[in-house]
């Protein structure tokens, strides 16, 4: 089982972007998805300077997958999509069928969490299109990835988001700018002032949702940290760690280091909570609402 | 596998087909209203989950279909069945079904999101017509062609995110109809790209076909005012008096830093494009698509009056089309929210 770090999906300074990709190259991660996989509008960082960083990360024996966007609206997205698609040094993860539709009959590409591919005829179709790793929506259930892996086609690997708040929506529009009521052109890119999103809270105090531009994501952390044993049963080939401003590379240690039983899940539990965003949520593993947090449970097989 | 569409090898009609009228049906009085008020097309669900508005209480039964169909068809109208959920894992075979019953029931088009279910449709029922449904989160015309290719869609649904410039570069690049929500409820976020309310309930859109369901909503009176609860999760309080909206999650008012209750994501309005009328006409839309499957008939029959007078109108003299004050006022009694917004395709806050 190998271990991948998503595509970041906050905005940060370019220096800051920089810095954590060079401490990337040294963490016990195996996969790196790069790319500006939300919002149009950010510019720190741009294509040919992630196409550095690609090129870093695989000096540094990283293999990289370039990210496109999930929400493609302008001609300018189109042209950014075709260059992506068409970079010729590395693997691409689609994110929206339109991004797909460049891919299909190149060789390989990662069809991403958001592509909706919820049963084994959508996954077996999208495998003759040259999709060589999947990764498992955010909303399936184990029970549901189980049975899909019974019938999964031969050489297609199976990813599965493992920590991080959960990317729920997409909108056109952009709900931290509204927040500092400025319109979407002129937001002043005032998400780079969030380097973990914007919380918001109901009206009794409890953190609900995270305002991350056009992104809405869960408060909670998904954590299936505990599960590795069952998502190793299960025949899941990679695990999937959403990049946080702080405590990246301690995350994927750990990680890495209960994926090779270097360390049991107990003492890696342990020591989680202190470099996690928010507490743990795991619903949709158990097929219950996602932000409920059940006890885990030994592995089916 | 590639599949070519008939469509590809007939030349383009001469002049521009009218623009159709689709008006949700979520009963068979209400398709009755819909037919009889002016709606060119009905679209309406099978009674699972295998569409987007899966309430207990609304939906077509076999019986109900085909009085449906027979009654529309007598007067030259069309029938959509939408199955615009994404099949579970575990029982896919229900969706494969429910294709092949619309099928034999003689629709005239089926409205589709997934992929797979798509290819099914195309081997086994080749004869029948497929429609992309918003819930395939199609914005690029890039997207567009993958499904043309691949299935020969004959019309996409596009999601209600886009600008209007956005819809015609759409339009000039792409070789389907496309058919644009003209009004009903708004969802702010990508349709097919918004798993909020499974986060809470453990159902959503794409799984269930149901958002912030009926189930997991709790009224609760307290001394700070009615509030409205999603599964325990508190998404608003009224003060009294105040008119209180149904707990769709991404509606309630939040705390965001110091912004204390706000609408933080969307305040409850409806879409309404009518005073677009021309614009969408003259860009070449082919269809006008009415929210509100589960709706009331009387809603439906108010709503499909006002956009058959709306549409005949703009047809008849589009320059001199002017929305009028009535057809508003007559469509904001049955709004969500009360008041009504050009939604993306004006973007004020952008």
């Amino acid at each position: 089982m190998k271990l991948a770090l998503g595509p970041n999906q906050y905005y940060w300074p370019r220096a800051q972007v920089l810095d954590f990709y060079n401490t990337v190259a040294s963490s016990a991660v195996d996969i790196v998805y790069l790319g500006e996989a939300v919002c149009s509008r950010r510019h720190e960082v741009r294509l040919a300077d992630w196409l550095a960083i690609a090129n870093m990360l695989r000096e540094a024996g990283k293999e990289v997958v370039l990210s496109t966007q999930v929400l493609i609206e302008s001609g300018a997205d189109v042209t950014v999509l075709h260059k992506i698609a068409d970079n010729g040094l590395f693997m691409v993860e689609a994110n929206d069928m339109g991004a797909v539709h460049c891919l299909s009959g190149k060789t390989g590409f990662v069809a991403g969490p958001h592509l909706n591919i919820y049963n084994l005829p959508t996954l077996q179709w999208m495998a003759g299109l040259g999709v060589t790793r999947w990764v498992m929506p955010m909303e399936m259930s184990r029970d549901d990835l189980a049975v899909i892996q019974q019938g999964r086609p031969d050489g297609l690997q199976t990813e599965v988001f493992a920590l991080g708040r959960l990317p729920l929506a997409f909108s056109a529009r952009c709900f931290t700018a509204r927040h500092c009521n400025l319109p979407k052109d002129d937001c002043q890119f005032s998400c780079i002032q969030h380097p973990d999103g914007l919380m918001m809270r109901t009206r009794e105090s409890e953190e609900f949702l995270v305002l991350n531009g056009i992104q809405t994501q869960s408060a909670r952390v998904y954590n299936l940290l505990p599960e590795i044993d069952s998502l190793r049963a299960l025949g899941v080939d990679v695990l999937r760690v959403s990049p946080q401003s702080q405590h990246t590379p301690e995350i994927l240690a750990l990680f890495h280091a209960v994926m090779h039983q270097r360390m049991g899940v107990n003492e890696a539990l342990q020591r989680l909570p202190d470099l996690m965003l928010q507490t743990s949520c795991n619903g949709y593993w158990y097929g219950k609402p996602g932000l409920e947090q059940t006890a885990a449970q030994a592995a089916l097989m | 596998m590639t599949f070519v569409a008939d469509v590809s090898l007939t030349p383009p009609p001469v002049a521009p087909a009218a623009m159709e009228l689709v008006c949700p049906a979520g009963s068979l009085p209400a398709l009755k209203a819909a037919v009889d008020h002016g709606a060119d097309c009905v679209y309406l669900g099978f009674r699972d989950a295998t569409n987007a508005r899966n309430f207990a209480g609304l939906n077509f039964d076999e019986a109900a279909i085909e009085a449906g169909i027979r009654y529309a068809h007598d007067r030259g109208r069309k029938v959509f069945v939408a199955l615009n959920t994404y099949p579970q894992a575990s029982k896919a075979e229900l969706w494969q079904r429910a294709v092949d019953r619309a099928a034999h029931s003689g629709v005239d088009a089926v409205i589709l999101a997934d992929p797979g279910l798509m290819a099914y449709a195309v081997k086994h029922q080749p004869q029948l017509r497929l429609h992309l449904s918003v819930q395939g989160s199609a914005t690029n015309y890039e997207a567009l062609d993958f499904y043309y290719q691949h299935f020969g869609i004959a019309r996409a649904v596009l999601p209600r995110v886009l600008s209007m410039t956005q819809v015609e570069q759409v339009i000039n690049k792409c070789k389907v109809e496309i058919e644009v929500f003209g009004f009903g409820s708004l969802c702010v976020m990508v349709e097919g790209r918004c798993a909020l309310s499974s986060y809470v309930t453990g159902e959503a859109p794409n799984t269930h076909g149901v958002c912030s369901p009926p189930k997991a909503v709790r009224w609760v009176e307290t001394p700070k005012g009615r509030e409205s609860r999603l599964n325990g999760v508190l998404i608003d309080r009224y003060a009294p008096g105040e008119h209180a909206g149904y707990p769709t999650l991404c509606k309630g008012r939040f705390d965001v830093a110091d912004d204390k209750n706000y609408y933080a994501i969307e305040e409850p309005t409806s879409l309404n494009t009518l005073s677009l009328l021309p614009e969408l006409m003259q860009m070449g839309v082919r269809a006008i698509k009415i929210e509100g499957r589960q709706r009331s008939p009387a809603y439906v029959a108010q709503v499909t009056k006002v956009w058959r007078e709306a549409i005949d109108a703009c047809r008849k003299d589009a320059s001199h089309y002017v929305a009028k004050p009535a057809w508003f006022s007559d469509l904001d009694k049955v709004a969500e929210g009360q008041q009504h917004t050009l939604g993306a395709y004006h973007r004020p806050w952008k």
